[in-house]
């Protein structure tokens, strides 16, 4: 574990990711101590610049403070990006899994529909899916999930191929343990370190998807997120520039840090493809 | 056998290959169809206000949705073949004549996207590799990491802040001057004023992506030995480069080029929105907001289908580029 965080701590860039993350965490847990208006309420004159009539960053078209917008909507963006990136590396733990343990026909019949899904143009089914199940927290983690898993899956087949015939495994096949045991508890530690790389990126993929659906008006309704800040404030982008500026800011900052913690794993958990490059 | 005869069989094995793909694409879109709350019969009862039980009984049986669902499945291939994609009852069209209708506006930005970001991808994937580690090797970089983190709205909405608004260089949305009614050239010179914004918008990302590409795809062509005999043979640098690093460093950019069309499509919903560009991704967000799920199915068929046609066309043009890649 030490080893791992000073391999970690010499790419910089990823350690100041880090630290910003943590920062926008905080920023999402106290949210309610920050702001304990609830973020859709009209508390002030509409169209305020920022840094007038008491608003940071201004309000919009209806007087909504939309610095407590963007402290409330870090909190949907990155609870949707964690849970969304946790189901998809699930189902795609799943399929490439049983298709690269077991090869085969199960490998061909998964290998086929996972390329089925990779082939699917991913944003439009996004749009698609959450459409015909009613915007709603859960159908969007759904969506997103239903439209990130491919990539895991040959990822995790390609791992378990590799290290399905080492030594170790054929000496738990003699031992007499489940396929299923094999596979959990010997292969799977195994590929550990590029499923969490990949992870890590795809929790990044996910939040600007969740923006973009937010963007597009399918966001939940009931819940304050990045997206629907921005695509409320587009018809008002001629007055009052800062309602879209801002938010769209915070995502960038927000995606940016992830992938910068994505890039300081890859060098932190695969250390000989760092030094190959 | 020949060279060709093995190419034209390869097309028609990967042509067959497509079948399924596409097949199955019918069959998610007809359980998505399934899965929404309410069928055809729902929307047109909605849309005439009032309807009996009797009467919408007697609907569903002219449009068959009475039957079992594997026959519905067979009515839905069989019209899918033939073209028909249902029915908009908002725009009161058959679907696939509006998407028809959209589809010009939809090709012209991406091909415009295509053409700039594939060949600025490559001049700046070049041009990071030959200075490695210089200031604009690192400056290639930086903009790729933003790049990559910039929602796409986001980026059009600040392109029409910056260049419309302040400074009014281009239009801020559709595709011409809706008063104007220009003809002959002065058409082509306003449509493509339009065009700027919503291609550099959609460009930007792919633009980044290639460049790391070309950059990674140069790197690596460099340490192939022919390079090492090439340079024993005392060609200059500057010949090796551009001569024959470059050419096969070319390949893997043009293959995922066609791979990301799929993903382009997406990103041309957001886009057309946002500039109120009229093709299908415009048209795809207009029935959202309608809840024209028949017309959102459709768009969502027909992109599908042209990825898979893409990827087609890609792989043919691949092994007619390179003739090491096996064909059998």
């Amino acid at each position: 574990m030490e080893n791992f965080w000073s391999r970690y701590k010499r790419n910089h860039a990823a350690v100041f990711g880090l630290f910003v993350v943590a920062l926008i965490i905080v920023m999402a847990i106290t949210a309610s101590f920050l702001y304990p208006e609830d973020p859709f309420r009209l508390v002030g004159k509409p169209l305020s610049k920022p840094l007038t009539n008491g608003f940071l960053l201004g309000s919009d078209s209806l007087g909504r403070d939309v610095a407590s917008g963007i402290v409330h909507g870090a909190k949907t963006s990155l609870l949707i990006g964690f849970v969304a990136t946790l189901v998809s590396v699930f189902i795609g733990i799943f399929f490439g899994a049983f298709a690269g343990y077991f090869g085969g026909l199960i490998d061909d019949i998964l290998m086929r529909v996972t390329e089925i899904f990779q082939t699917i143009p991913s944003f439009i089914f996004a749009i698609l899916l959450v459409a015909i199940m009613k915007p709603s927290m859960s159908s969007i983690v759904i969506a997103i999930a239903v439209v990130s898993w491919p990539g895991v899956a040959r990822l995790v087949r390609g791992e378990f191929l590799a290290v399905k015939n080492r030594e170790f495994v054929q000496a738990c096949h003699t031992l007499g343990m489940s396929d299923l045991r094999i596979m959990l508890w010997e292969i799977l530690p195994n590929c550990l370190s590029p499923i969490i790389v990949v992870g890590s990126l795809m929790v990044a993929t996910a939040i600007l998807i969740e923006s973009g659906l937010a963007f597009l008006g399918l966001g939940d309704p009931n819940i304050m997120s990045w997206g629907f800040l921005i695509g409320a404030g587009r018809t008002m982008l001629r007055s009052a520039w800062w309602v879209c500026t801002f938010p769209g800011v915070a995502i960038l900052i927000t995606v940016l840090a992830i992938n910068l913690i994505g890039e300081g794993l890859n060098d932190a958990l695969n250390p000989r493809l760092k030094e190959r490059q | 056998m020949t060279r060709s005869t093995k190419i034209f069989k390869y097309v028609g094995k990967r042509l067959l290959q497509g079948i399924p793909i596409i097949l199955a694409i019918v069959i998610i879109n007809f359980f998505l169809l399934n899965l929404a709350e309410g069928d055809a019969v729902d929307v047109l009862a909605g849309e005439a206000g009032s309807a009996t039980p009797e009467y919408m009984a007697q609907l569903r049986k002219k449009f068959g949705l009475d039957q079992p669902l594997p026959v519905q499945l067979m009515v839905y291939l069989k019209n899918v073949l033939s073209l028909d994609l249902g029915y908009s009852f908002r725009h009161d069209m058959p679907v696939n004549e509006l998407i028809f209708d959209r589809f010009a506006a939809t090709g012209l930005l991406m091909t415009s996207t295509i053409i700039l970001a594939v060949g600025f991808g490559i001049l700046l994937g070049l041009l990071a590799a030959m200075r490695l580690n210089t200031w604009k090797d690192a400056v290639i970089t930086v903009f790729a990491l933003i790049t990559y983190a910039t929602p796409l709205f986001w980026v059009g909405l600040m392109m029409i802040v910056v260049f419309s608004l302040n400074l009014g260089w281009f239009p801020t949305s559709g595709m011409t001057n809706i008063a104007a009614f220009y003809e002959g050239w002065d058409y082509v010179v306003d449509v493509s004023r339009h065009l700027v914004l919503p291609t550099i918008t959609l460009s930007l990302f792919y633009l980044a992506l290639y460049t790391r590409m070309m950059r990674a795809s140069m790197l690596e062509q460099y340490g192939q030995d022919y390079v090492v005999t090439a340079r024993a043979k005392g060609l200059t640098e500057r010949r090796i480069t551009y001569v024959h690093v470059l050419r096969n460093a070319l390949l893997p950019v043009v293959t995922m080029a066609g791979v990301q069309v799929g993903a382009l499509i997406g990103g041309s919903v957001i886009v057309e929105s946002v500039f109120a560009w009229p093709g299908l991704g415009m048209l795809a967000f207009e029935s959202l907001f309608a809840r024209d799920l028949n017309l959102l199915l459709g768009i969502f068929l027909l992109s599908s289908m042209l990825v898979v046609v893409v990827n087609l066309i890609v792989d043919i043009i691949y092994c007619f580029l390179d003739p090491r890649i096996e064909v059998n």
